[in-house]
């Protein structure tokens, strides 16, 4: 299969940036970009819109809670109503006060690993899954724009990628034999 | 470009001239290299004792509690002592990586992920102890509340002690995942810079295969962001539900309610003493000076200072109010007179001079940047609050209401045994992480580089803050290296979809972005964002263009596009845009 990506690697995040922001303008079509740590302002220039996790994480803590008000009131006031040092459990709002530490750590526990589990999933992260950076320097010290070719002419865009100041430019060709 | 500037007065945390690589080969050496002789020796060394501590365990369970040096008068010593001990120490770890996060403190990044690692060995230890307590360990499932074989009989929810279970497991695993998440970006660095390939397959699987896409790294950040914001009250909630354990109590000198305020700050105050031992052997051993700066170790002390003042202030409060409520059972609890004259004064001033008089010596700024002295202080301080607990909970039960049975603790080996085997347990699990995980998070470190590295505040102090800081200066470009595709674009085929390309725009008629705005092609029904996407490639970005489309060019668009065959026929894109067009006049 020809070539339909092109990977232009910049050695600078600031380079990297102000790349990106040029790509966008020419109207080329960013399919990734591969950096070793996060750079600020890039997803905004990417135009990558905000994530949901947060939100996510508030509705998995709303579970939690309601998930300990729950099991305490049935374990303790319907199942089986005891009178625990002089203090009868026999309504949830008498109780109530001893129960918050608990709705407050499951919540918190909800919230917490939910939240990472989705994460992980979302964007395809466990043990045994193989990396797909396609240049292993990207986590170290490299900077990389995968670009789609589409019907663009590969010499203009190699042209201008070294205009934005990449230090190599490279195609996905053998992606099958790699 | 965004901006780099931090004040000049801000003393530099990343010393010397660094590259991103360099960050990555320093941090990655320990990990990559071997062990020289001096790990071995302390790692054989914390071997042993953890030995004797698994042997003083195995020996209690087989035998039973009665081999501590526990009575009637005294239920709770070394065991509870060491347990609050270890919990309050793992601290540390959580207020860094959490609280400093939401301060935006940018000192944390090169001690969090150690400050980390101490927080998750440390709640270990402490969870041996009440799991060795139980007596019976194999039935510790018991404080889960599962159905059981007794009917509906479920846990007591009013307790602080089952509060305790929900608490340290909760701050256990939250820590565990906050660690791990911040591990995985520095795993896949190790990862792909290991040449031997068990490393590779190793640190591979631990990274989870990490790669560093920018929708990662957002939400890489964001979830940070949030376990920061809900491990923040956790780990106040940790040691408030420790300090339950004793303030809902009636025994006197427990039952106070300045307890959880008291207890955090106690917590935090002897677990940033235990990153201060550790991080000044590390970052020798290690040879991470340029990362783990006197700064640093001045920052942590200063957290010292400020937490210990509070300690200081509680101590003082707790031994004013003993005297004042006139109460003759307060008289013997661990912070009063009778307690600093009595048969546990030693206790009771070492405490006082370990936590209160030395900490003071930190408010001078030559000692507090003094790294020997900074270290005696930090073991200090570990002493001194291990006898706060120890104050608390053995002197304050060896003189109960009952004076016949009043009595002094008396450890036995077995005691002493399990404390030092924790101990030693702690640096087997500190020492094997040294060497096989990256303790410094470099990824988070890579990123304030230029604002707080030496070079480039130098740089900025030369040339001004708006000098360019980009690592590869313009002005001698490197040729770029080119990797043409192996097997080229057939020519034939991108000439004529050239051809055609031209044909089409030539009768719907050119963009030019100067005069003409782009509309919304997603309207006309059948254009998705793909679809969009590749008219845009076209050059195709108005209604205009799109309602001069015949028969003709949607065949065009076909051969060119060949995606979605016939939709633009079908769905009559011409007309569509037509109306559309005329909608928007």
């Amino acid at each position: 299969m020809a070539a339909n990506k092109i990977y232009a690697i910049y050695t600078d995040d600031d380079l990297l940036l102000d790349a990106v922001k040029k790509t966008v303008a020419e109207d080329y079509h960013i399919s990734e970009v591969y950096t070793p740590f996060p750079v600020h302002g890039l997803d905004p220039a990417m135009g990558t819109p905000p994530t949901r996790l947060a939100i996510t994480s508030f509705l998995y803590g709303l579970v939690g809670l309601a998930v300990a008000t729950w099991m305490m009131n049935y374990m303790m006031i319907v199942d089986w109503p005891q009178n625990i040092g002089g203090k009868p459990s026999f309504s949830f709002h008498q109780n109530l006060p001893a129960f918050i530490p608990i709705m407050f750590e499951m919540t918190v526990f909800f919230a917490g690993h939910l939240m990472v589990i989705t994460f992980y999933l979302r964007s395809r992260l466990w043990p045994f899954k193989k990396a797909e950076n396609p240049d292993p320097r990207t986590t170290d010290d490299m900077f990389m724009m995968e670009v789609d070719i589409d019907n663009h002419d590969i010499d203009m865009l190699t042209e201008f990628f070294i205009s934005t100041g990449a230090a190599e430019i490279s195609f996905n060709t053998n992606e099958e034999d790699r | 470009m965004s901006s780099h500037y931090e004040a000049p007065i801000r003393e530099p945390l990343v010393l010397g001239e660094k590259s991103y690589h360099d960050v990555s080969v320093e941090i990655a050496a320990p990990v990559l290299g071997r062990a020289n002789k001096s790990w071995w020796i302390v790692f054989t060394i914390a071997l042993i004792a953890f030995l004797w501590g698994l042997g003083c365990i195995i020996y209690t369970i087989v035998t039973g509690i009665g081999v501590w040096g526990l009575d009637k008068t005294i239920g709770w010593a070394w065991d509870i002592t060491n347990f609050v001990w270890w919990v309050g120490i793992g601290h540390a770890g959580t207020l860094i990586s959490a609280v400093l996060l939401l301060f935006r403190q940018k000192w944390r990044m090169a001690i969090n992920r150690s400050a980390e690692a101490m927080t998750i060995f440390a709640v270990v230890q402490a969870g041996l102890f009440p799991l060795i307590h139980m007596g019976r360990p194999w039935l510790a499932y018991w404080v889960l509340p599962i159905p059981n074989q007794f009917g509906s009989l479920w846990v007591n929810f009013n307790s602080p002690l089952l509060w305790d279970v929900f608490a340290i497991s909760t701050y256990l695993s939250i820590s565990l995942v906050f660690w791990w998440t911040g591990l995985m970006p520095d795993f896949a660095m190790i990862r792909d810079r290991a040449v031997k390939p068990f490393q590779k397959k190793i640190y591979g699987i631990l990274s989870f295969g990490w790669t560093g896409r920018a929708k990662d790294w957002q939400r890489f950040e964001e979830v940070e962001l949030v376990l920061a914001g809900l491990a923040t009250p956790l780990v106040l909630s940790v040691h408030t539900i420790v300090s339950f354990d004793f303030a809902t109590s009636v025994v006197p000198g427990w039952h106070s309610t300045v307890f959880p305020p008291y207890f955090v700050a106690g917590a935090v105050f002897s677990g940033f003493a235990m990153v201060q031992t550790l991080l000044i052997i590390m970052r020798k051993v290690l040879h991470l000076e340029d990362y783990i700066t006197v700064l640093h170790i001045e920052y942590m002390n200063k957290v010292i200072l400020v937490t210990g003042g509070i300690v200081g202030v509680a101590y003082i409060t707790e031994y004013f109010m003993v005297w004042y409520s006139g109460v003759p059972y307060e008289n013997y609890v661990y912070l009063s007179f009778g307690a600093a004259t009595g048969p546990y004064w030693w206790a009771f001033w070492a405490l006082i001079i370990c936590n209160m008089v030395f900490p003071l010596t930190l408010w001078v700024k030559k000692w507090r940047r003094n790294i020997i002295w900074t270290f005696i202080v930090s073991i200090i301080i570990n002493i001194g609050m291990w006898f706060e607990r120890f104050n608390i909970i053995a002197v304050d039960l060896s003189k109960d209401r009952l004076p016949s049975s009043w009595t002094l603790f008396e450890p036995t080996f077995v005691d002493i045994g399990t404390f030092i085997g924790t101990i030693g347990f702690f640096f087997v699990l500190f020492l094997l992480y040294a060497r096989t995980f990256p303790v410094v998070s470099q990824a988070m470190l890579k990123t304030i580089l230029k604002s707080s590295g030496e070079q480039y505040k130098n740089l900025r102090a030369e040339h001004g803050s708006h000098v360019d800081h980009i690592n590869d200066p313009t002005e001698n470009p490197p040729v770029p290296i080119i990797h043409k595709p192996a097997t080229k674009v057939a020519p034939g085929d991108s000439a004529v979809k050239q051809v055609k390309i031209d044909s089409l725009i030539g009768s719907v008629g050119a963009f030019d972005p100067a005069t003409q705005e782009r509309d919304d092609l997603k309207q006309i029904s059948g254009v998705g964002p793909v679809m969009e996407e590749k008219l845009h490639q076209l050059g195709i970005y108005t209604f205009d263009q799109v309602s001069r489309m015949t028969d003709r060019e949607y065949e065009l668009l076909d051969e060119i596009v060949p995606d979605f065959p016939g939709r633009a026929k079908r769905d009559d894109w011409a007309g569509q845009a037509r109306i559309l067009k005329n909608k928007k006049k």
